[in-house]
């Protein structure tokens, strides 16, 4: 899930981190992108402006323009204010109280609140607890059948009164069967309903009233558009929701609900259906899908471990250098190489990079420490003028390098083809093929 | 016929009515004494990216009323919106549906997408419209997967007094399409409604399932299906682009149904979808009732969504 979102704030961050000093255009420049990444994950046009505002808020701050690092900065605000949008940690059912305690299930049509009322008594069955289903949609055709079946698949009881019974009236009455039989936990599904109609929203509160219930989850469809917020609001307004619960997320939704609707309502997103199946329902982890979104591995623990160990200085030249457009040299990559291996072994550095992780797998990349010592070795042979120019590396140059350095010419053959295409990616990021297009308007014009 | 025409254009404004006084309430205030400048612009901007059209979509409309006002030197903002409106008009595709068979056997149509969108609904409307007309209708229960599926076709069935073919929960839903087929053939009916189960569009086993579900119609039928309508959510937002375009690659689309546009939703993104992909807009669902379907008109629904009802009904 999410992976696109991911893919563009990376590209996005890859520009600015070629950068030495970022002005406060670019800081705007890089904004407007994760915008438009924002907006086309379907986020709220509303929520993504308030969102930008706060981070450009502390982005543009003096110690962040000025700082060595800036951009990491920026990526760093951007991933910390994504995490407190989405809500702290993992947030659970609080099903506490006397039992029998009871879970009200919300929202519109086909967003898919049976499956997600059938998944949840499933998973507290799995936790020992003695559910039971409670059929409240008399509405839609088959719909009490529907739960029935599910029900019979995951060993559940399920309570129905058939279509003829008010709702309110059901939901006492499966209290009343609960106690009796020793249900602890209620789960009653409920008709879909539109938040503009009034008939059934009024019907929904009067169910709250009667079932008393410790959660009033809201199940939102994760392909859900800028409408969330809209539909939310009202729920949230007339019962007061404890959480949301956000289905269909095992396909390429890229969930901008989620973030809007916590943003709206403050209520946290509990848990995801990942599947039709009835194990598919997943705890839902903000903090890792806050991460997630911006493809950041474990970028901030490198930042921190870089600002401890690399030396500000070089670095900054380094940055400088490939900032005019000088070439990478291969002085340049050993330097960047002893200085990165300070801060610790180098495949689990990788790890942590943004976009990195996948370039693991590339043969011809991958890293071991062995490996690195013999790339030392090879580049201290070579005399200063090959470092700078490796293009007069010739024939007989190779194979005295390869014996002073105790490798095979294949080894600095390997090396100076992969320095090419380093050389290659780095022209390509600094390059950044700017992207000339307009876009949409100025956020930070008024 | 001018008549119904009307009529139904004023019940799809009944339909849109909410979705209308938001979009035009917005569009108002945008106007609200400003002169043609960036910032109505932006503020156009704004409300279709609000409405679901999504960015790509929104700014290549406003770049081509930016365009025309520049050429055309409009100063007055009120002027905007309608070169708006015509703008998304020439971008929204629509067709009717096909009412006559392309050849022998029924007039067939089949309806696919995403899980909860409306598929189930939006036949069982159907059926009880050409019933009402007097057609034999039939419709076979290929939703063989999602519990009760079976039971809640039923109840359509029954409702619009139509025939009805299904088998067990769980069977093969192209062996039911073949023989809800052959079943139509056999009893002479007019009217061939073939349900399927919902699927998301990156399942790649689920939509080769759905692609022999069309080939078997195809192959028994002689021909293909007169119509194959995905059926969207009104409240999609962007997904329903890569909806289109994947259930388009497992079987040949004729057009697009957009359901639950009584509530706020706007289903702008199916100028997006229209844009990109071509596919026409053909029904829309407002309501849950055997009578919440209306035809789909690309030009009363963009009038809909821009005009305020005196100057639609005057002009
Ligand atoms: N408000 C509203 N609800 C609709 C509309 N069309 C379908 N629904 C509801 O959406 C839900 C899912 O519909 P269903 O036909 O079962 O979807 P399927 O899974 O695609 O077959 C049901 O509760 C329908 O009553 C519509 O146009 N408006
Ligand atoms: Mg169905």
């Amino acid at each position: 899930m999410f992976e696109s979102l991911s893919q563009r704030l990376q590209s996005v961050f890859q520009k600015l981190k070629g950068r030495g000093k970022l002005s406060e255009q670019d800081v705007d420049q890089a904004l407007r992108e994760v915008r438009l990444a924002l907006l086309e994950a379907d986020v709220n046009f509303k929520v993504v402006r308030e969102f930008l505002a706060r981070v450009r808020e502390r982005a543009v701050g003096q110690e962040v323009l000025q700082s060595l690092s800036p951009a990491q900065q920026v990526i760093k605000i951007v991933h910390e204010e994504l995490a407190a949008l989405m809500g702290g940690s993992h947030a659970r059912l609080e099903l506490g109280g006397a039992p029998p305690v009871a879970v009200l299930m919300a929202g519109l049509q086909g967003s898919g609140k049976t499956t997600v009322t059938a998944k949840l008594a499933r998973m507290l069955k799995a936790q020992g607890r003695r559910p039971l289903l409670v059929a409240g949609d008399v509405y839609r055709p088959a719909a009490i059948r529907q739960l029935q079946v599910l029900g019979e698949q995951i060993g559940v009881a399920v309570f129905e009164m058939g279509q003829e019974t008010p709702p309110p009236v059901i939901a006492e009455k499966a209290l009343a069967h609960a106690k009796l039989h020793g249900n602890d936990v209620v789960l009653m599904d409920t008709a879909g309903r539109l938040h503009v109609d009034e008939e059934l929203m009024d019907e929904i509160q009067q169910i709250k009233e009667a079932l008393n219930p410790a959660e009033i989850l809201l199940v939102v469809d994760a392909m859900t558009g800028q409408d969330a917020v809209n539909v939310a609001e009202a729920f949230h307004a007339r019962l007061g929701l404890t959480g949301v619960i956000l289905t269909k997320l095992d396909g390429d939704a890229r969930g901008g609900a989620a973030l809007s609707i916590r943003a709206v309502t403050g209520a946290p997103v509990k848990f995801v259906g990942t599947g039709e199946k009835l194990d598919a329902l997943e705890p839902f982890h903000p903090e890792r899908i806050a991460s997630r979104i911006l493809g950041m591995g474990d970028v901030l623990t490198l930042i921190e471990r870089a600002q401890e160990t690399l030396d500000q200085e070089k670095s900054r030249k380094m940055v400088e250098k490939l900032a005019r457009g000088d070439d990478l040299t291969l002085e340049d990559f050993l330097e960047q190489m002893q200085q990165v291996r300070k801060m610790g072994p180098l495949d689990q550095l990788l790890g942590m990079i943004p976009g990195m992780s996948s370039l693991k797998n590339v043969p011809g990349l991958e890293v071991d420490e062995r490996e690195l010592r013999r790339v030392e070795a090879i580049i201290q042979s070579m005399t200063p003028e090959e470092r700078r120019n490796p293009a007069i590396i010739d024939g007989s140059r190779r194979r005295r390098i390869a014996r002073g350095s105790g490798t095979r010419v294949q080894d600095v053959n390997r090396l100076l083809k992969q320095f090419e295409q380093t050389r290659a990616m780095m022209r390509h990021l600094m390059g950044g093929g700017k992207r000339s297009r307009r876009l949409l308007g100025s956020l930070f014009k008024r | 016929m001018q008549d119904e025409r009307k009529s139904w254009f004023g019940r799809l404004r009944d339909g849109l009515s909410k979705t209308r006084a938001a979009l035009i309430g917005k569009v108002k205030e945008a106007l609200a004494g400003s002169s043609v400048d960036e910032q109505l612009f932006e503020r156009l901007e704004e409300v279709l990216i609000q409405a679901d059209v999504g960015v790509e979509t929104t700014l290549e409309l406003v770049d081509a009323v930016r365009r025309q006002v520049s050429e055309r030197r409009i100063r007055d903002a009120e002027e905007v919106p309608p070169l708006l409106a015509q703008e998304m008009k020439a971008v929204l595709r629509s067709e009717p549906l096909r009412l006559t068979p392309a050849g022998e056997g029924p007039l067939t149509y089949l309806a696919v997408g995403v899980n909860g969108a409306g598929k189930t609904t939006t036949l069982g409307k159907l059926a009880a419209r050409f019933a009402r007309e007097g057609k034999r209708v039939l419709i076979g229960a290929g939703d063989t997967f999602r519990a009760a599926a079976i039971d809640q076709l039923r109840v359509w069935a029954e409702r619009a007094g139509a025939d009805f073919v299904a088998q067990q929960p769980g069977s093969d839903p192209a062996a039911v399409a073949y023989d809800a087929v052959q079943a139509a053939k056999a009893r002479g009916v007019d009217v061939l409604l073939i349900d399927t189960a919902g699927r998301l569009q990156t399942k790649v086993n689920l939509m080769q399932e759905l692609g022999k579900v069309y080939r078997v119609v195809a192959r028994e039928l002689g021909r293909d299906p007169d119509e194959a309508l995905l059926v969207v959510d009104g409240a999609t937002g962007q997904n329903a682009l890569s909806q289109a375009r994947l259930f388009r690659e497992a079987v040949p689309l004729t057009g697009v149904v957009l359901t639950k546009l009584d509530g706020t939703a706007k289903g702008g993104v199916i100028l997006a979808v229209s844009r990109e992909l071509g596919l026409p807009v053909k029904l829309i669902g407002v309501g849950e009732g055997v009578d919440d379907l209306r035809e789909f008109d690309s030009a009363a629904f963009v009038d809909a969504l821009f005009a305020d009802g005196e100057s639609a009904s005057s002009r």
